[in-house]
């Protein structure tokens, strides 16, 4: 069994926790025994080869794949000890303190001024919207770049924009997480670095997840990296993934435990 | 060097010139004329038909159409007010329901339809079958349900519901198609960021989808507009001005169908004019259809 408790207890706050998650599509098993710990305030960064599971668990974080008709969690998840998945639990609710970016940047197609002010008008927010969207774009840090232009379309900005304005969406309806799935993807190697800044930036007011195929971006950025691998399973013809290791992130990139672990972050597969 | 400059003499020896009788270029103009033709063969009967309306139409042309009843058969002069009236009347009454149920329809198709339920499966195949009814199919549909003798009997009503059924299926199905246009991640974006299912169909999916929704329905009012067979049955015709929901009513298509055949020059006359008027109302809708088109997100 692998120990995925970051060493030492300097970890204070645990936000999100998954105990013994196995996830299914219909019959298929996509993930199994995932045990993991999300700590508060910090960079959380998911990597491994494709097909291992990062992405689908980061999405049980916020119930997104309850939208996939066949998809069923076994485990628990909690976050900040409350069953995420509880008969009683809404996941609208849960998407509001859980936030979440996709790689490929999907600004509405609205205006600038909409796309922020969505979420906070969906949510019945009474108070200044003018000064909520300024702030969030602000704390995008893509104010400077787009004041002028507030009632133009989102899809007039540039991708490393349309990221950082989904960012600022995200951040307007104050979640506590924000789940990051691969976001710098679809960018250049400049607005790459933005968003990397930027969330450097944000985590000293949020908890960031980030699922990422670039290992130096999770060196760059993570304080913890957990690898998730892939494993076939016999007869099913298909891959089961499993949490491989999770540590931190100098831990993972120079002294991982697991001889996979090595292999994948100095190049050897994946 | 020597293979290189040997490569290239072979490449040499061969000619990049065209050589307009090789078969294969021979093929290709042959092709392209009878696509040519064929293209011209399909648009002499629009052009021919226009002309036609055109020529006929416009003689009568003038501000007694516009304001005028029909003369009494044989009388001349006269307009058809009524009737024009009366085909934008039937025809907002048939988008008043027909839109509403249609869009909705249409939502639940799209977004609520689950992948394993085989229920949406039936709808969209029941809703190709409604457009594959014969018009003429829904007019004795109507008449059966809200004309007959000891129903309502003919009206406005009855006329906007029959057109109303025919109208559904193109809705629905455009509605339908635009919906699923809209890319995924939208939906995600903003159930992601706490919106419920009806806050994102109606506040980000729907809204996206609206330039193309709209050309659908303006498809459907204008092949509404033109229907005929389905009024007989229900809206009949009225000599009179517009009296009401519940009672007959004129329209241009029904009165073309009525004076063309009557043996009075002054009634044909009237019945081209209708068909001109007609023939710009369906013209017109279509260009905005295109305009709602042109702004399309996705």
């Amino acid at each position: 069994m692998v120990d995925t408790m970051p060493m030492n207890g300097t970890m204070t706050d645990v936000v999100l926790r998954a105990k013994d998650c196995d996830i299914y599509y219909g019959a298929y098993k996509a993930v199994r025994d995932v045990s993991i710990d999300i700590p508060k305030n910090k960079i959380t960064a998911f990597i491994g080869p494709s097909g291992c599971g990062k992405s689908t668990v980061l999405r049980c974080f916020n119930r997104l794949n309850d939208l996939i008709e066949s998809f069923r969690l076994k485990g628990q998840m909690t976050y900040h000890g409350q069953d995420l998945y509880a008969s009683d639990v809404d996941p609208v609710e849960v998407r509001r303190r859980i936030g979440m970016l996709f790689q490929k940047p999907n600004p509405f197609p609205k205006t600038i001024y909409d796309n922020i002010a969505y979420g906070p008008r969906i949510k019945g927010f009474k108070g200044d919207l003018d000064e909520l969207v300024e702030t969030s774009l602000r704390r995008a840090v893509l104010w400077d770049e787009v004041k002028d232009k507030l009632q133009e379309s989102g899809f007039s900005l540039s991708g490393g924009q349309q990221q950082r304005l989904c960012i600022a969406r995200t951040i307007a309806v104050e979640p506590e997480v924000v789940l990051m799935d691969e976001p710098c993807a679809a960018l250049d190697p400049i607005s790459t670095l933005k968003i990397e800044e930027l969330m450097k930036e944000l985590v000293q007011n949020y908890t960031i997840i980030i699922v990422t195929h670039n290992m130096q971006q999770a060196t760059r950025v993570a304080d913890y990296t957990a690898f998730y691998n892939a494993q076939v399973v016999e007869g099913a013809g298909g891959k089961v993934g499993y949490l491989a290791e999770f540590n931190h992130t100098e831990t993972i990139f120079s002294d991982p435990e697991q001889e996979s672990t090595r292999d994948y972050v100095t190049g050897r597969f994946g | 060097m020597t293979t290189v400059s040997g490569a290239a003499d072979a490449f040499d020896a061969k000619s990049l010139k065209a050589n307009k009788s090789s078969s294969r270029n021979l093929f290709n103009i042959i092709m392209t004329t009878l696509a040519g033709l064929c293209i011209a063969l399909a648009l002499v009967p629009l052009v021919l038909v226009l002309f036609y309306v055109f020529v006929n139409g416009a003689n009568r042309l003038d501000l007694d159409l516009f304001t005028q009843l029909p003369p009494p058969p044989g009388s001349a002069g006269g307009g058809i007010s009524n009737a024009i009236s009366g085909t934008i009347i039937v025809v907002a009454i048939s988008t008043l329901i027909s839109v509403p149920i249609g869009v909705l329809c249409a939502i639940w198709l799209a977004e609520f339809g689950g992948d394993d339920t085989s229920i949406d499966e039936y709808v969209r195949f029941g809703v190709n079958m409604l457009a594959g009814v014969p018009s003429i199919i829904a007019g004795v549909f109507i008449y059966g349900i809200m004309v007959r003798p000891g129903r309502p009997g003919y009206s406005a009503l009855a006329g906007g519901v029959a057109l109303a059924v025919l109208m559904l299926p193109t809705i629905i199905r455009t509605t339908d198609e635009a919906l699923k246009i809209v890319p995924q991640d939208i939906r995600w974006a903003s159930l992601g960021v706490g919106a419920s299912k009806y806050q994102t169909v109606l506040k980000v999916v729907l809204p996206a989808a609206i330039p193309s929704i709209l050309t659908g329905v303006t498809l459907a009012i204008a092949r509404a507009a033109g229907e005929t067979a389905p009024l007989i049955f229900t809206a009949l015709f009225s000599p009179f001005r517009f009296s009401g929901i519940d009672n007959p009513i004129a329209t241009l298509a029904v009165l073309v169908y009525n004076f063309a055949i009557l043996p009075f020059k002054p009634q044909q006359e009237l019945a081209w004019a209708a068909s001109l008027i007609l023939v710009l109302l369906v013209l017109i809708t279509s260009i905005i259809a295109r305009i709602a088109t042109r702004q399309k997100t996705y």
